[in-house]
């Protein structure tokens, strides 16, 4: 496997880089969407929070990477592993990154009849896809918006429930499947509906650097990195190792960061200025200021956290207004300078 | 295209010849525009000197899938063997070598999104019919890109990745020079690329160009790097200078470009400029806000307004013959779709442009294979497959409707109209989220017609080129539908539903050719309007005069459209008659 670039690499684009950790600190967060223009570092991004993560502990042989520690999940029926609650091993691995890749069948994605199984030995056996693999992990769709909607409909199914039901071909199986959905897109390329966009927890906008200092230092990094890419990754690992600990830390941490009930005020009154729909977004945006006090290393959310994850946390929930001339951006921040003056 | 122009063309398309064929895998490709003609094979044949092996290479047609591209379950050899065996896709099998694309802006988004997905990683990674793959690739592409209008190219997904764009010249009546560089060269440049030093300075000058052009994605600036390498390489340096950096720039960044550089820096092929130039008299107050401090605007206006020169052509080819009125309808409407978006699959027969799902098929087979060999008396070793397991596709293809809006954005009354049409514009966009339909809109003013907007259904390119439009001027009713017509065909070749809105006085005064002459236009107008009929396109006229005059109704009795004569039409009242004429299944079909 070719080595990724390396996270702490990347230049600027601090908004996406914040959410992904903090998606990362709190999985309940549920799902980040990042838009921008084309080659703006987007799938950059994603693939290296891969190499970036903890290890976490599976049950050996579970395709379903289910918890040893965990008593109260159940998982699969016929998982070849068998565990018990007596008999587990258990094994260190890497969270999984699964990549959904272009032109990627249902069959694949939700499992299916094991053809070979079936064909050779007229076995009927499941033979999970990429759902499974992606539990307990991040499972990443690049170019979300051109995805099959029956698709991307399923997918965000599945990422709600934590559970994946598959009743095909005469199989009747549900396997957890509990993941960080991670899409990217274009939006000049088409919008994703807004029941969809809602369903994404943090949503984060990019554009490309303004200035030329950081431009030059992007196209400075990507040569050196492509010239020797090994080299690359040695000389940014140290720093990549430094932001791992720090998940591990603020994974610890964020039980205990105290939310105010002025600080949950200010989060509900935000979201009344926007008339967001629901309550998911005071949810999220509660969640994801905690994570990020965690983060920092706070031990309580202050006004500066709401600010940072409110517009992540709240941009794709407004009511499409196509008459406002302003983006769903400046709306969020005018509502923010209200609530904090 | 004068002749030393020409030159120079054919100067930077020998240069990119070379440079492609140093390093294709390393700059992903090359995206040439140009028709197919002698120029452009020779063009290839260039190439083909300069890599040498012409096994190489492979062609493939516009018309791929994403199955082929891939790779999926051999059928042949799974049903032989008894057991899945899966097939090589064609990226996979192109490793090491190069990928021809002929026509590649009719490559259909996904298959152009595959192919740029493997170039920028590096890897094909399959997750098909059971099958779990991933395999590491290295190729280049050349794509021809013989698109004529400006929403008609490459799709972005390829374009952003393949690092050289080229336009070769027109065609010429005197004898091209070949390359002035050797397969040899080309080799010992493909030896040392790595060797070559490119300063901090001329990468921060690159950089420093791509960003006045406009160009916001990272790749071309990291591959103009790239290709100034290779051109030192080329010419036997080992550093790159500025000859070097002034190639790369006019290899990769020029036709790239979505605005003017404002210091004007190594730049040399100039974008076209805008199109309303010289019409300073009767500018409406729009102007005054399309020309403000807006870099995005301005940005997304150019490369949406279609050349003058261009649009000149476009109207040559119109007079000259136009399409039967049946090849342009024909695919709009199929009894069973044979393409669109895959729904799932279904119990059933094939046959009658239903294509047997295979996979599904086997599928369903799979677990009664003991059961039957126990029973059946035909030879063992033999899948068992009964009518009962036939599975078929089914192809999902929604008459996806796009709605194009045709503007008069003449005169002193137009910015309220062009107000009402932007406004419905919007909302109806909006309304489009769930039924993905798209709306374009085609404003003409002065001399001609734009389109304004492509279609789209994306509400940020929408806002972005509305908020552009210009009003004011004469009244050239015919171009502009002239050019609304021309848009409908395009949306009928992707086998989508065009819905023609027109909102005008229905008063010309600009005839086809650009003359002053209020009798002629009106004619014009009126027997472009026939041809809309003729095509049978459903449309719309929305008669925006302050009392309805009887040259509306007559205009609108030549399309054959509805005729709603609405005075004060607001945004709200517009975008409920557009759906109840797009949506009327009483209305002539297409």
């Amino acid at each position: 496997m070719a080595p990724t670039f390396p996270f702490s690499a990347i230049v600027g684009q601090e908004e996406m880089k914040t959410a992904l950790l903090v998606a990362a600190i709190d999985a309940t967060i549920g799902g980040v969407l990042v838009f921008g223009d084309r080659g703006t570092g987007k799938s950059t991004a994603v693939r290296a929070l891969a190499s970036l993560l903890p290890k976490m502990s599976v049950v050996a042989d579970c395709p379903y990477n289910d918890d040893p520690d965990d008593d109260s999940t159940v998982c699969a029926d016929g998982c070849p592993a068998q565990h018990t609650k007596v008999q587990k091993r258990a094994r260190s691995v890497p969270v999984p990154v699964v990549d959904l890749p272009l032109g990627a069948t249902e069959d694949r994605v939700v499992g299916a009849l094991d053809l070979e199984l079936a064909l050779t030995a007229g076995k009927k056996s499941f033979e999970p896809g990429l759902l499974a693999r992606a539990n307990r992990g991040f499972l990443y769709v690049d170019e979300v918006n051109l995805l099959e909607d029956h698709l991307v409909d399923l997918l965000l199914d599945v990422s709600a429930s934590g559970r994946n039901v598959v009743e095909r071909e005469g199989l009747s199986i549900r396997h957890p499947a509990r993941f960080v959905l991670i899409g990217s897109g274009n939006p000049e390329e088409g919008d994703l509906r807004p029941q969809l966009l809602d369903r994404f927890g943090l949503s984060v906008e990019i554009d490309t650097p303004r200035d030329l200092d950081s431009r030059v230092e992007v196209v400075r990094r990507r040569s050196e990195f492509e010239a020797d890419p090994d080299a690359f990754v040695a000389k940014w690992k140290r720093r990549d190792g430094r932001v791992r600990n720090r998940i591990v830390t603020a994974r610890r941490q964020m039980p205990s960061v105290q939310i105010s009930d002025s600080a949950l005020e200010s989060m509900a009154n935000l979201c009344l200025a926007l008339g967001t729909d629901g309550l998911r977004g005071e949810l999220t945006l509660s969640r994801a200021s905690r994570a990020l006090a965690a983060w920092e290393g706070a031990e309580e959310v202050d006004v500066s956290h709401i600010r940072t994850m409110a517009p992540s946390a709240l941009r794709h929930r407004l009511r499409r207004d196509p008459l406002d001339e302003a983006g769903s951006t400046v709306r969020v921040e005018r509502a923010i300078s209200e609530v904090f003056h | 295209m004068d002749l030393e122009q020409a030159d120079g063309a054919w100067d930077d398309a020998l240069l990119g010849a070379a440079i492609f064929a140093s390093d294709p895998s390393g700059l992903g490709g090359v995206c040439v525009r140009s028709q197919p003609g002698p120029i452009r094979d020779f063009w290839f044949a260039q190439v083909e000197n300069l890599i040498g092996q012409p096994s190489e290479f492979r062609r493939i047609p516009c018309a791929v899938t994403e199955d082929r591209l891939l790779g999926g379950l051999d059928l042949a050899a799974t049903l032989s063997a008894g057991r899945p065996i899966g097939e090589t896709g064609i990226l996979a099998e192109s490793d090491g070598g190069i990928l021809l694309l002929a026509m590649a802006e009719r490559l259909p988004a996904s298959a152009a999104a595959c192919i740029g997905e493997a170039l920028e990683r590096g890897i094909v990674s399959v997750q098909r019919d059971g099958i779990d793959h991933q395999s590491e690739v290295r190729f280049g592409v050349i794509a021809f890109d013989e698109g004529i209008d400006e929403d008609d190219h490459v799709a972005a997904a390829l374009s952003d990745r393949l690092a050289l764009h080229l336009r070769l010249p027109e065609a010429s009546a005197r004898e091209l020079p070949g390359s002035p560089y050797s397969a040899k060269t080309v080799a010992r440049a493909a030896a040392e690329i790595t060797g070559v030093v490119c300063d901090e300075d001329v990468v921060a000058a690159l950089c420093g160009a791509a960003f006045a052009l406009g160009i916001r994605s990272f790749r071309p600036s990291a591959a103009v790097v790239r290709a100034a390498r290779t051109s030192a390489a080329l010419n036997g340096r080992s550093r790159v200078e500025e000859e070097d950096a002034g190639n790369a720039a006019r290899l990769v960044l020029a036709l790239r470009a979505t605005m003017l550089p404002q210091p004007a820096p190594e730049e040399q092929n100039e974008p076209e400029p805008q199109e309303d130039t010289g019409d300073n008299d009767r500018q409406g107050p729009g102007d005054d806000q399309a020309r403000g401090p807006m870099m995005d605007v301005v940005l997304d206006a150019s490369t949406a307004a279609i050349p003058p020169g261009l649009l000149e052509r476009l109207k040559q080819a119109e007079l000259g013959g136009r399409k039967s009125a049946k090849s342009a309808g024909s695919g709009s409407h199929g009894a069973a779709p044979r393409r669109g978006r895959p729904a799932g699959v279904k119990r059933g027969s094939p046959g009658a442009g239903k294509r047997l799902n295979v996979i599904e098929t086997l599928r369903a087979a799979a677990p009664w294979q003991p059961l039957r060999r126990q029973t059946d008396t035909a030879p063992t070793g033999r899948l068992k497959i009964t009518q009962d397991d036939l599975r078929i596709s089914r192809l999902k293809h929604q008459g996806k409707a796009t709605t194009i809006f045709v503007v008069d954005a003449s005169g002193s009354s137009a910015m309220h109209r062009l107000a009402e049409a932007k406004g419905a514009v919007e909302l109806l966009l909006a309304d489009c989220y769930v039924r993905r339909d798209q709306v374009a809109l085609v404003a003409f003013r002065n001399q001609g017609a734009e389109i304004a907007l492509p279609p789209t259904r994306s509400l940020v390119r929408a806002k972005r080129c509305l908020a552009a439009l210009p009003g004011g001027g004469g009244t050239p009713l015919a171009a502009g539908i002239d050019a609304a017509a021309q848009l409908a065909d395009q949306v009928v070749r992707r086998d989508e539903t065009p819905v023609i809105v027109l909102l005008t006085d229905g008063r010309a005064n600009i005839a086809a050719d650009g003359s002053a002459d209020r009798g002629r236009a009106n004619i014009d107008a009126k027997s472009s309007a026939r041809r809309i009929r003729a095509v049978g396109y459903r449309s719309l006229l929305i008669d925006t005069s302050p009392r309805p005059q009887p040259v509306g109704r007559e205009l609108a009795a030549e399309m054959d459209a509805t005729y709603l004569p609405l005075p004060f039409a607001d945004s709200k009242v517009l975008n409920d008659a557009i759906r109840s004429v797009a949506h009327d299944p009483s209305a002539s079909m297409v």
